[in-house]
């Protein structure tokens, strides 16, 4: 028998303040003026995706104790953007990034049900944890926690907002003007939750909402990450953006779905991409040759490489060699406020494989750079990106993806225009909404109210 | 220098509504006219707020709390005849705001269980999302139920009477304190950036001009918050802040820290001599040559035909089991009683009122159709929108910012 046809997701994510944009070409826009979010969500809902999705951090990044200079900085506060969105859209999902560290539950349970409400089930709630010092200066509580203790906090802040969530059945509002019965329930919302780090309980103010909670999503990586996703998440939003990686990564997290009782469709792998169009496949390539030397300048270059070495490397020459000195193992000084610097676990092994890499192309330090992190994922003609993209999720390294336009606010236009009609022609891709819940187009069945605690 | 206050009307009175389930009357969704069954959907307030803009009024407030709503004033309860239930205002405000285009938004934000940080970062954004339409009302918080909904501090039991003891002054100043610590830095955050500090300089590759990003450094007695926001300086500069108050305590946080109060008072003196203390409290902080308005607070059920005002609060109190009071004073009369009232209480000091609108959306439709074109024929009344952003209607100038006139003066 062969495999069933698996359909496309596909999202547009709000270029984020990191060098994938690049904000200095004369067709960019703004970060902050609300008509930019408008253009990018109408794009992506008049192309049928499934959703926008906003990234977020706490702390305005700084390198070498100053504040990073060189990419976009600023962004809107993201609940208060999604609902202004709801009111300019109608079936688009609306995922926003909220960190589970320097929030409670009772105040983030209330935005997300009430996002729910004000965009009639078109809520999602990508969980992140980041949990360093450096961030929680700029929070009342501190707040800050050990690494590890990270993802029980976000574990256990989950689990109290579906409490939360769950305290209200749906049904208790009969709102019987003759009768004066608003309630049939004198009780609604009632919780109780005590945890080592929530200790809580009262009355719920906010009735369910259309989708009874928000779509989750994790964005992570880490044993820990990928355990949490598996026993929580209806989608992860990942950095794996390579046929055999992606491949790897989905088997590994499907595999882990059982040990929760949850099937294989549940969880939604969506990774994090960037594309190149062009008319000819060498018309593609030399623009994203061209994007990359956008996207990464010398001084770029010299930065990125500096989030490797843990160390100043400002007097090296970015057209030049890599630096012979190791870098510095320990707690990171020089750039602090980045999600990514955390990524590079084993920075020794890092610089060793980049520089047998600019050993073995004779790369310079910029040209290195662009190897190792510019890259786009697909870059070709709209043909050859919709065959690509299609290949990614037939052969399970995908269920979509989480498209991250270089351009703000119209880095998607051309994508909806071209590359969303092939896919649709293919039948692989949605041509209208079938549903009307974030749910319903991801094809999540909606939520269960949770068994009463186990 | 701040720029010269927008020129003002002095005889022209300002008017907001508070907007807050199905109106103020605990009966009042069970008007014919209520729609009940809507109050969590965005259609419901999109369409208050849009009848509310047709009148020309200078802003909306949308209550909010972090608790259900209670008959009891500091614990829950069990009623099941009364609205439960509330959407977060904030997100609200925000969700109206692309519909709109000169009316104000003012939600409100509990400031005892939040943190300054995230909310600073809203307002500017919901002002950003407005075009500069945006305010804050602050409120603090002495229920031990909604201390018990966050699990991190202890609220003492406390009722209204316990106010004047002084274990009662103690609880309130410690509220109060640290809400205008709170609104301190909401306020630096909001100047963080200065105007002009994103340049996009495509020769040195920079997108800001970092020396124009600051932290404020905010160090409280009771937390710190180092900055800059994340957020660029709103359109306003600073976004309006509310608070309302009852006494004392709250009257000093207006005065030293707001540029809006709502007051509730009984009578003409009683208003005189709210607007005195908080004047006071303004010269106190060095803030006289500032514009702060205080608003009174008014419950209204109107009716062009005398008396039917009047029988529609009775039929209501009749529903409810009891005769509806409030915090503020409760009015039911005709749209014209109303304007004579204002101008009264207007004599007084008082600069513009909030309208509590006993029962939704008639009372809103009373004071857009019926009250605003009574005030318009006194000629005291905004004939169009004169401004496009809510400082701007309250004749508020747009602020300096404070990091940058403080950089100018160190140049001299
Ligand atoms: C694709 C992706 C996107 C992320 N986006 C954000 C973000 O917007 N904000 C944030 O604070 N952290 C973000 N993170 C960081 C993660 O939440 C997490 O803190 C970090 O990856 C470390 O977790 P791990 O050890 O499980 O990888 C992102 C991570 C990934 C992989």
């Amino acid at each position: 028998m062969s495999k069933p046809v698996k359909q496309i997701h596909l999202a547009a994510h709000f270029p984020g303040v990191n060098n994938t944009t690049v904000w200095s070409d004369p067709a960019a826009g703004s970060h902050i003026d609300f008509s930019s979010f408008v253009h990018l969500a109408q794009t992506a809902e008049r192309a049928k995706f499934d959703f926008l999705f906003l990234a977020e951090g706490l702390r305005l990044r700084e390198q070498n104790g100053e504040i990073y200079d060189l990419d976009v900085v600023g962004r809107p506060d993201t609940f208060t953007v999604l609902a202004a969105l709801a009111a300019v859209t109608d079936r688009l999902g609306l995922a926003g990034t909220i960190n589970s560290t320097f929030n409670e539950p009772y105040e983030v349970a209330r935005q997300f049900a009430s996002l729910d409400h004000l965009s009639a089930g078109r809520a999602a709630w990508n969980v992140v944890t980041s949990w360093d010092a450096f961030t929680g200066e700029n929070f009342r509580r501190g707040g800050f926690l050990a690494q590890e203790d990270r993802y029980q906090r976000a574990r256990q802040f989950l689990t109290a907002a579906w409490e939360l969530f769950d305290s209200w059945r749906g049904d208790e509002i009969v709102a019987d003007k003759e009768n004066g019965v608003f309630l049939r329930d004198p009780n609604p919302g009632r919780f109780d939750h005590h945890v080592s780090e929530f200790d809580i309980s009262g009355r719920f103010d906010v009735p369910r909402s259309p989708q009874g909670r928000p779509v989750i999503f994790q964005a992570g990586d880490s044993e820990a990450g990928r355990e949490f996703a598996a026993s929580a998440a209806d989608a992860i939003f990942t950095r794996h953006g390579t046929l055999e990686a992606g491949r790897a990564f989905y088997a590994d997290v499907k595999g882990r779905l059982s040990r929760y009782g949850r099937s294989h469709d549940e969880l939604k792998i969506l990774p994090g991409v960037t594309f190149v169009l062009g008319d000819t496949d060498a018309d593609a390539q030399e623009k994203a040759q061209l994007i990359r030397r956008q996207q990464v300048s010398g001084q770029t270059a010299i930065r990125r490489l500096e989030q490797v070495w843990n160390r100043d490397l400002s007097a090296y020459d970015p057209d030049g060699r890599l630096p012979e000195v190791d870098p510095l193992v320990g707690e990171h000084t020089v750039a602090r406020g980045w999600a990514s610097v955390r990524m590079h676990r084993d920075p020794v092994a890092v610089a060793a494989e980049w520089r047998a890499l600019a050993e073995a192309g004779n790369l310079s330090i910029r040209e290195l750079v662009i190897e190792t992190t510019g890259r786009q994922t697909f870059v070709g003609t709209p043909d050859q990106v919709a065959e690509k993209l299609n290949e990614f999720v037939q052969t399970d390294a995908a269920d979509g993806f989480i498209l991250a336009p270089h351009l703000t606010p119209g880095g998607l236009d051309e994508f909806a225009d071209t590359v969303v009609p092939l896919l649709q022609e293919r039948g692989v891709f949605r041509s209208e909404y079938e549903g009307e819940t974030l749910r319903d187009h991801l094809g999540l069945a909606p939520v269960r109210r949770a068994a009463v605690a186990s | 220098m701040p720029q010269h206050p927008l020129r003002e009307n002095p005889s022209h009175l300002h008017l907001a509504v508070a907007l807050d389930g199905a109106g103020w009357h605990p009966a009042a969704w069970r008007e014919h006219d209520a729609r009940p069954d809507e109050l969590f959907t965005a259609r419901y307030w999109a369409d208050l707020v849009a009848e509310a803009e047709r009148g020309l009024l200078d802003f909306v407030t949308f209550e909010d709390s972090l608790s259900l709503q209670s008959a009891h004033p500091f614990e829950p309860d069990e009623r099941t005849d009364q609205v439960r239930g509330r959407l977060d205002a904030v997100l609200t405000a925000a969700r109206v705001a692309p519909l709109t285009h000169r009316i104000g938004l003012v939600p409100t934000a509990v400031v005892t269980h939040t943190e300054p940080f995230h909310l600073s970062k809203a307002i500017a954004t919901l002002d950003h999302v407005s075009n500069g339409r945006a305010g804050i009302r602050v409120k603090v918080s002495g229920r031990a139920d909604e201390a018990a909904h966050f699990g991190r501090r202890q609220a003492p039991r406390l009722g209204a009477e316990d106010f004047d003891s002084a274990s009662g002054q103690a609880v309130l100043q410690e509220l109060f304190g640290e809400a205008e610590e709170y609104v301190e830095v909401l306020r630096r955050l909001w100047d963080s950036w200065e105007d002009d500090a994103e340049i996009r300089d495509v020769a040195t590759g920079r997108f800001i001009d970092r020396a124009k990003l600051h932290y404020i450094d905010f160090e409280g007695s009771r937390f710190s918050v180092r900055g800059p926001s994340i957020t660029p300086r709103p359109p306003q500069g600073q976004p309006v802040v509310a608070a309302l108050a009852h006494r004392d305590e709250p009257y000093r946080l207006i005065g030293r820290s707001a540029d809006l109060g709502f007051v509730t008072p009984r009578d003409t003196g009683h208003a005189r001599q709210i607007v005195s203390e908080i004047r006071e409290a303004q010269a106190a902080a060095g803030r006289a040559d500032e514009t702060v308005h205080v608003f009174g607070d008014l419950v209204v059920f109107l009716d062009e035909d005398p008396g039917a005002a009047a029988e529609c609060k009775a039929r209501l109190d009749r529903k409810a089991g009891a005769t509806h009071t409030s915090d503020a004073g409760v009015f039911t009369g005709t749209p014209a009683e109303l304007a004579d009232l204002l101008q009264e209480w207007q004599q007084a000091g008082l600069s513009g009122f909030r309208l509590r609108p006993g029962a939704l959306p008639y009372d809103l439709e009373q004071i857009t159709r019926g009250l605003v074109p009574e005030l318009q024929r006194r000629g005291i009344f905004r004939a169009s929108y004169e401004a496009s952003t809510l400082r701007g209607l309250l004749g508020l100038p747009r602020p300096a910012n404070r990091y940058a006139a403080a950089a100018a003066a160190a140049l001299v």
